[in-house]
Formats: structure tokens, sequence, C-alpha cells
């Protein structure tokens, strides 16, 4: 945890919760350790913003909860990705994948 | 996934403590969570429960945020600005009564008299393509319109390139016969083209067709659907089968469907052809003016295209066969059938709806004021909220709601304001006032109220919230306890001169109408009106073919009536005064030495012999009628008072001759009083009254009129049982006491007077309160100077006497500028008025004096408040 982390991306937090969720269901804080991890510290995710996704993607569907009993007798939410989540990422990977060799094409080109 | 979003949502608003408790815990277990990874990173549980906090941040803020998600937020948030604005309304009951009943009197009003209106003057006939629709008129030298001959009718049908259908009517009041139950009905003879100009189609059967309306042709009927139901049980199969009309049959051939409405003649219940035998002398009756044309424009063809043509059909006609007495001033005009049914009521209709429309403005105002005042009293909260953190679109929302909560309320009331008051319009309407069967409660009339109190309430809403959001809360908070009125006392200060002005509009053309009726009411009817009772009886069917059998018939029933207990005396004639009845002849005087030969319209009476005694109309010379003057004997008339002073110039005219009509010479044998005959208002009374059966021909229906020596009405039951005794399938119609018929007479100025009077009393009761409210709010915001001015030696009168002057000088200023918009405005009803001036001094004095009076009595109470305030208390407040 050395390097400087930073928050997400602006509008990214959506496709790395799907992406993260795609793996294994989990718990809010698990998702924000995974992403963290993954992305070797360089994202430092906002808890406030994490949760509030979460009810949000739950909402629109994307998602499926389960309350679950953690070890020491409390109430854990658990997240899993549904099939209509499944293809949201899918769409937004899409996406996210041609902005981004886009930028790449565009910052080559001026350098 | 919208179920998700709805069942989330709906979870959330009826389970908040559930919802909440989800949130709370997950919020937890992240926080133990993360503390958990601290610690196996190797830290103290101290350390690394701070470390996750650390991490989470305020955990109550994480909590709002994620409970922030959902759109059952913003419905909770509106649910609270309803709970508060309903809140704030109870607590300030008092001011939320006087605006929801001042809005609900605006509102209702308002939509009431637009209801009413609204199929009378506003919306089209309810037929296809309405505007082609058009009246075709024979305009006079004089300006009278007449509803056109048979000669112009068979003219343009044979000419006229304008019209796609015209029709010829005329009323008709057949008896329906040959049941148990004898009835006489109203009904239209009209041409074959009828129903096509209205563009109406039977709804069974066929309608007429121009091979039944030609003379002698067959006897067919089309029935309206209430006659239908009523009559024949709603039979479909009665459709071809015959009907017995004035013992004659008649061939149902078709039934008009359930909504058709038929604007010329409402009552009408059942048409058939009119058959004119074009074959009669020009000079007889039936090619007179007693027709009303209309007709269907083409596609295309515009109003003025078609007078043109049509005056110059018609002008050309008249010409070719009345060469002698055409007069090149007559002309002949197309107007839009809808102005021409509306064109009598239109301006009474006008006056009445820009009455309202005051009435209207004048509740804006108040509640303009009521708000405004509200607001200054507020700003010290709205200050503090917005010092707590409400942002301006909250306050402003909150406001908003407030406002539209108030007028939502007002609405309702409203509503309800203005059904009770269509019902009572209705109730009020004077006959002859078209398309009253067409008034409803209708969407229209909600969608209106509706619409104008959300619009109210908007608008007023956001005065205080516009307010609100410029304030500088500090500044406010810093005045707060003083409550400065600031700029805002000029504003309601205008509006309390607006609202007074306004309401003396109001009283002074009630206080107008006022005295017009009074006026009318001493207008003398040239008879005895009280303990008359009148009613008019038919005969019905061949068996009075012959004229002598007719006659028999009236005296039987005359004489019956005489023995029934209770009647004093009792006559026949043929016109009834002030019953709508009108008849009138050229009555011709031959030339004398002295006076060229005239001939004056009169009313022609043929009456029973004590007619004139019946009535009490006062004999002025000569002898009355008797009961020798006979079919056998020599032919004797009554003239009226005016008559004789026409046409002999208070030369004696007894035993003079004259003609009335086609009959005479009668010799004149005594002059009686003038009588009103139309109305009260006009001064057409030139008469004759000459015995029924020296008339040439009986008439089918004759006035009863019974003098009674108790209760007239009463009466009725038994002098109509009177007449059955003698033939019991004689119809008996318009039974009504004379001084009934006297205030119908004046029907349509009551329903005005009633209107504007209510009216003018809402405006005085709502000038009233705005004028005390200011002043009450003036005196409590002032309360310290007033405190001050005490203690520096004012006495209580001087302190009384300057509330009093602030409150007047409002008044005066609203009276001066009202007065200007009254005479103004007594322009728009002056063809209302009766004998008096529309600046009639009296009236505009009294309405001053009233209105001064109740406006001084308005500054007393918190003049008086004013006065009492103790200096020694307010300045120690300070």
């Amino acid at each position: 945890m050395d390097e400087p982390s930073t928050d997400v991306i602006q509008g990214t937090l959506d496709l790395l919760i799907l992406k993260t969720l795609s793996l294994e269901p989990m718990h809010g804080y698990g998702i924000a350790r995974r992403i963290e991890q993954i992305s070797r510290g360089v994202f430092k995710v906002n808890p406030g913003s994490l949760l509030t996704a979460l009810q949000r993607l739950e909402r629109a569907g994307w998602l499926d909860t389960e309350w679950r009993q953690t070890a020491n007798a409390r109430r854990a939410r658990f997240y899993a990705l549904t099939r209509t989540g499944r293809r949201q990422l899918e769409f937004e990977t899409a996406d996210w994948t041609r902005r981004v060799t886009a930028v790449a094409r565009l910052l080559k080109a001026e350098g | 996934m919208l179920w998700r979003q709805l069942t989330r949502g709906l979870r959330a608003l009826f389970d908040r403590s559930g919802a909440d408790r989800d949130v709370a815990d997950e919020v937890q277990d992240y926080l133990e969570q993360a503390a958990a990874a601290h610690r196996a990173r190797g830290l103290s549980p101290e350390a690394a429960l701070r470390a996750a906090r650390l991490e989470l941040g305020n955990a109550t803020g994480v909590r709002e945020q994620v409970r922030g998600v959902g759109w059952e937020n913003l419905v909770e948030s509106i649910l609270a600005d309803l709970r508060y604005a309903a809140r704030r309304l109870r607590a300030t009951s008092g001011f939320t009564a006087v605006t929801v009943l001042t809005l609900a009197l605006g509102v209702g009003a308002t939509t009431a008299i637009f209801s009413v209106l609204n199929p009378i003057l506003f919306a089209s006939l309810p037929y296809p393509e309405p505007g082609r629709i058009t009246s075709i008129l024979e305009v006079g030298s004089t300006g009278a319109h007449n509803g056109g001959t048979f000669a112009m009718y068979r003219e343009l049908t044979d000419r006229a390139r304008s019209f796609a259908a015209i029709a010829v009517l005329k009323p008709w009041q057949p008896t329906l016969t040959g049941t148990d139950q004898t009835e006489r009905l109203e009904g239209q003879r009209v041409s074959a083209g009828y129903f096509q100009v209205l563009r109406i189609a039977p709804a069974l059967g066929r309608s007429f067709t121009p091979s039944d309306d030609r003379v002698r042709g067959p006897n067919v009927v089309v029935l309206s659907d209430a006659l239908w139901r009523r009559r024949f049980a709603g039979d479909r199969a009665i459709v071809g089968r015959p009907i017995a009309l004035d013992d004659d049959r008649f061939t149902v051939i078709g039934v008009m469907p359930a909504g058709f409405e038929n604007v010329l003649a409402a009552d009408a219940e059942l048409w058939a052809p009119l058959q004119y035998d074009a074959s009669l002398p020009v000079e007889g009756r039936e090619w007179g003016h007693h027709l009303r044309t209309i007709g269907r424009l083409r596609s295309g063809v515009g109003i003025d295209q078609a007078t043109r043509e049509t005056d110059a059909h018609g002008r050309a006609m008249l010409e070719a066969r009345h060469p002698a007495t055409y007069d090149p001033n007559t002309r002949f005009a197309v107007a839009s059938l809808h102005d021409e049914l509306t064109r009598g009521v239109r301006p009474a209709l006008l006056a009445i709806f820009g009455a309202v429309l005051l009435v209207l403005v004048i509740a804006c105002v108040n509640v303009t004021n009521l708000l405004l005042a509200r607001g200054v009293q507020r700003r010290g909260e709205f200050a503090l909220r917005a010092a707590l953190g409400a942002g301006h679109p909250r306050l402003i929302r909150q406001l908003l709601t407030e406002s539209l909560a108030l007028a939502a309320l007002g609405g309702v009331v409203g509503a309800a304001v203005a059904m009770l008051g269509i019902r009572a319009l209705v109730a009020l309407t004077p006959p002859g006032l078209p398309r009253v069967g067409a008034i409803q409660v209708n969407g229209a009339m909600f969608t209106f109220a509706l619409g104008l109190t959300t619009l109210i309430g908007l608008a007023f809403g956001l005065i205080p919230a516009l307010q609100a959001a410029r304030s500088d809360p500090q500044q406010e908070l810093q005045h707060g306890t003083r409550r400065t009125a600031g700029g805002h006392r000029g504003t309601r200060n205008a509006l309390v001169v607006a609202e007074v002005a306004l309401a003396l509009v109001l009283l002074v053309s009630s206080g107008l109408l006022l005295r017009s009726l009074e006026r009318l009411f001493a207008v003398p009817v040239g008879f005895d009106s009280a303990g008359l009772l009148t009613m008019q009886v038919q005969i019905a069917g061949h068996r009075f073919d012959q004229d002598s059998d007719a006659f028999r018939l009236f005296d039987r029933a005359l004489g019956a009536v005489r023995g029934t207990p209770g009647v004093a005396a009792a006559a026949l004639t043929s016109q009834l005064p002030l019953s709508g009845d009108r008849d009138e002849y050229g009555a011709s005087f031959e030339a004398t030495p002295t006076r060229p030969a005239e001939t004056y319209p009169v009313f022609r009476y043929a009456v029973s012999a004590d007619y004139a005694r019946t009535l009490h109309i006062p004999l002025h010379l000569g002898r009355a009628l008797d009961d020798h003057d006979g079919a056998t004997a020599p032919l004797v008339a009554l003239i009226s008072e005016s008559l004789a002073r026409a046409r002999f110039h208070g030369a004696d005219p007894i035993g003079q001759r004259l003609r009335i009509g086609p009959a005479g010479p009668y010799a004149i044998v005594g002059v009686v009083g003038d009588v009103k005959q139309l109305s009260l208002a006009l001064n057409e009374s030139d008469a004759v009254y000459i015995p029924a059966r020296q008339w040439p021909f009986a008439d089918r229906a004759m006035s009863l009129v019974v003098r009674t020596s108790r209760d007239a009405a009463g009466l009725a039951p038994a002098v109509r049982q009177a007449v059955w005794s003698v033939d019991k399938d004689q119809p008996v119609v318009r039974v009504a006491t004379m001084d009934r018929l006297l205030a119908a007479s004046t029907a349509e100025r009551r329903f005005a007077l009633i209107v504007f009077a209510a009216f003018a009393l809402a405006a005085l009761v709502l000038a009233t309160a705005g004028i005390f409210g200011v002043l009450a709010g003036s005196v409590a915001e002032r309360t310290r100077e007033i405190g001050v001015r005490a203690a520096l030696g004012a006495s209580r009168r001087d302190i009384l006497a300057l509330v009093m002057r602030q409150g007047m000088t409002l008044t005066g200023l609203g009276v001066v500028l009202g007065l200007a918009g009254a005479v103004a405005a007594s322009q728009a009803i002056v063809a209302m008025l009766f004998g008096v001036s529309r600046l009639d001094p009296p009236t505009y004095l009294g309405v001053i004096a009233l209105l001064g009076g109740v406006a001084a009595l308005a500054c007393s109470i918190p003049a008086w408040r004013a006065a009492r305030v103790d200096p020694a208390n307010t300045l120690r407040a300070e």
C-alpha cells in the first residue's frame, strides 16, 4: 500500500463492481478490497459511493442480494451478478475498451 | 427493471425502519470487516477500529447517502412538505379558512357562471359544422328582425345558390288523443329540409322527404326520444304505426336520437311536415310573417356573400309581388343561428360575466393580500430555516406546496360552490333563455376550476417564496423580532384600494338594477292583478270543427267555473296580458272630414262580455260589453285610452267605426284604460276588445281569467276540475296566478339583479375583510410606534384618529377610482335599466354611504385596539 492511491475514475465504478462480482458473490467490503488489490492499490473505493452504487445496481436488476449470517452473528449483505447484470458487464466492458483505445490512439498521435 | 424499482421503493415507503435497518447493518458490517482486516495486519483492536472508521468516514453520512437512492425519497419529501403544510394551515386556521373561502367564492362563482353561460354564449351549437347554420331574416325599416315568409322561402329555395339546405318552421301544439291520457304536446311544423339543415338524422326510421311536404300530403310525424320513451315505452316497432293527434291519424316515420337538442324550440317533442298550401291568396294570413327560416351554407360560402344574394332575391321578390307596399328600407339578411338565438340575452349575460370576473379579481386580490401579510409575518421563520441549511429551492418548494394545498382546498370547496351555484342559477333562469337544457356540470368546468386554482396557488405561492429567496438570513434574523413590513405595506395598501374600487363598481351596478326593478314594479299594469288566476283552455279534435260548437264549449266551461265556490268573477280572452301572448292586427279608421284614413297596429282581444269587469280595467267612456253583443247583434268594440288619444285627440270616439284586419267595421261603444300586454317596460298599449262571437272565427285556445275571493293559486285545481266537468278531453295549460306572470315578465332583470346583488355582497364582504386585515396588520406592526406616540403625549383620541384616517384614506381612494369604474361599467348594463339614468345620483350616493359606513366599521376595531395600547408595556418590551 505504498503507492499513492486515487479515487475510482468517474463513471467506472459500476463497471468495476460488475467485473468484481462476475467472479463470485461478495459483500460490500470484499468488493472494495478486491478492487484495491487487483488495481494494486491504484484505486481506492469510497465506501459511501460503493454502497450507494450497490443499492442502485440492485434496483436496476443487475445484482441480486442475499443476507448471510457472519461469524460474529451479524448480518452481511452479499451481492451476486444477475443475467442482465452479466449482459450489462459485457456492454460496459466493450464500451470502456472502445473509449480507452480511442484515448490511447489520440495520445500516441500527439506523442 | 421497473418491477424491482417499484417494489423496493414501496417497501422503503411502507417499512422505512426495516429499510433503514438493512442499510445500518450493511454499513456496520462494512466497518467490522474493515476493522477485522486491519487487525489481521497486526493492529491492536482499538487502532484497527479507528483505522476502519477513518476509512469509512462519517457513518451517518454514508447511511444517509445510501438511503437517498430511489424515487421514494422524492415522494417522502413531498409528503413531508404536505404534512408540514397541513400543520401550518391548521395552526393558522383563521387565515386558512378566510383564504379557502375567498378562493372558493371566486372560483366557484366564476365556474358556475361560466358553466351556465358557456352553452348559451360560447359553445357552438350541437350540430355538425354548426358555423354554417344560419338564420335568414327580413329586417324591417325599424330594424326589427323577422323570421321571413313562405314567399321568401320559396324564392330562396328556387334561386339562391348560397345554401345547401333551407327550411321554414312554425310552432305546433297538437293534442295526443286516442289514449287514456289526453296530452297537449309542443311540436313544430317544419319544411322537408329541416333535419338536413341541422344535419341530424333520426335514430330510428327516416326523416322527411319533399314528397311528405306537399299540400294534402301524408300525415307523418317524427318523435323525440323523450316522447317516444314517455308515451310509447321506447317501442322500436313504433315506426310505421299510427298515432292520433287532434283526432287525426299520423304515421310515425322516425324517432330522433336521445342526444338531439332542438335549439329552435327546446320543448318540441314531435315534428310534422309543414304542408304549405301555396295556392292560398297572397294577401292572407298564411303568407304572413309567422315562420322562421334557417339555412345551411354551402361550403366556402361566407355569411356576407349569402346576405348579398339573399337580399337581392328578397328585394326583387317583394318588389314584384307587392309593388304597392314595397318598402325599399326593408332588407334581407343572413346571420349565424347561434348569434340570432342569443341576440336578446347577450348583453345581460355578458354583463353578468363581467361582474363575475370582477368578483374573481377581488378574490384574487384578497388572497394576494392575505398571503403577502402572512409572508411578512413568516420572514423570521424563513430566515431561521435558511440559516439551518434549508436551500432556497427547498424553501420555495415548501411554500409552493403550502400554496397548492390552499389552492386545492379552495378548488374543492369552490367546486361545491359551483355545483350549488349552477343549480341555483338554472332554477333562477328567466324564461326565453336559449339552451338552458344544455347547462350542466361538465368536465370543462372542472378543468376550468382546477386550472384556475392551480394558477392562483402558484402565482401567490411564489411571492413569499421569492421574497424569502432574495433575503439575507442574517439580516432577517436580526430584524425578525421587529417584523418590519418594508415596501410591502405599499403593495397591500394598493390592493385594498383596488378591492374597494371593484366592490363599488359591483355595488353601483346592482344598485342601478335594484332601482330599475323598483321603478318597473311601480309601473301600473292597468288592471288589478291581485287574486287573479289564469289558465289556457284549448279545444282539440274534430268535434269542434264548427265554430258554434267551440263557442258552446267555452260558454259552458265559463259557466261551470263561475259556479265554483271561491270564484268571484270569470272571463275568457284570446290573449292574456304579460303571458307572452302577442296577437296584433291593423286597426283601420276611415277618413273623416278632419282626419285621414289611418291604420294602427293594435292588440286584438276577443273576449267574453265581462272581461274588463273581471280584470278591473277601468271604463273611461261609454259602456262595457255585455251579453247582448252576440253573434247576430251589431258589431261593437272597446278601444284603449291610448288608441283613443292617438286617433281622436280628445274628441268623442263613441259611435266611430274601425276595421280590425279583415273584420268589421265595428262601432266603438266604450274606452277602457291601457293595459300592459308585452312587458312592464314597454309602452305599447293600443288595443281593441271585441266580443269573441263577433270575430270571424273562433280562437282555438282561450285564456280563462278568474277573480278569486281567496288564495288564487289554491283555487287552481277546483277551476281546472270545473272545466273538465264540461269536457274531460280538453287540455288546460299554462295555469298561473297573474302575480306570477307579472313577476315572470321581469324575470330577466330579476335574474340579473339577484346575480349582481349576490356578487356585490360578496365583494363588499371581501373588501371589508381586506380593509380590516390591512389595518389590523398595520396596527400590530406599529404597536411600538403607537406606544411611543402615546408616551410622548398623544391622546387616545389622537391615536384613534390616526388609524381611522389611514383606513378611510384607503377607502376614499378606492371610492374615487371605483366611481370612475362604475360610470364606465354602467354602460354595460344600460340595456337592463328602466326608468333610471345610469348616472342616477341617489344610487351612487347611497352606495358610497353604504361602503363608507361598512369601511368605517371595519377600521374602528383596529383603531380601538391601537387606542388601547399601553405605552408602558410597549416601551418595556424594547
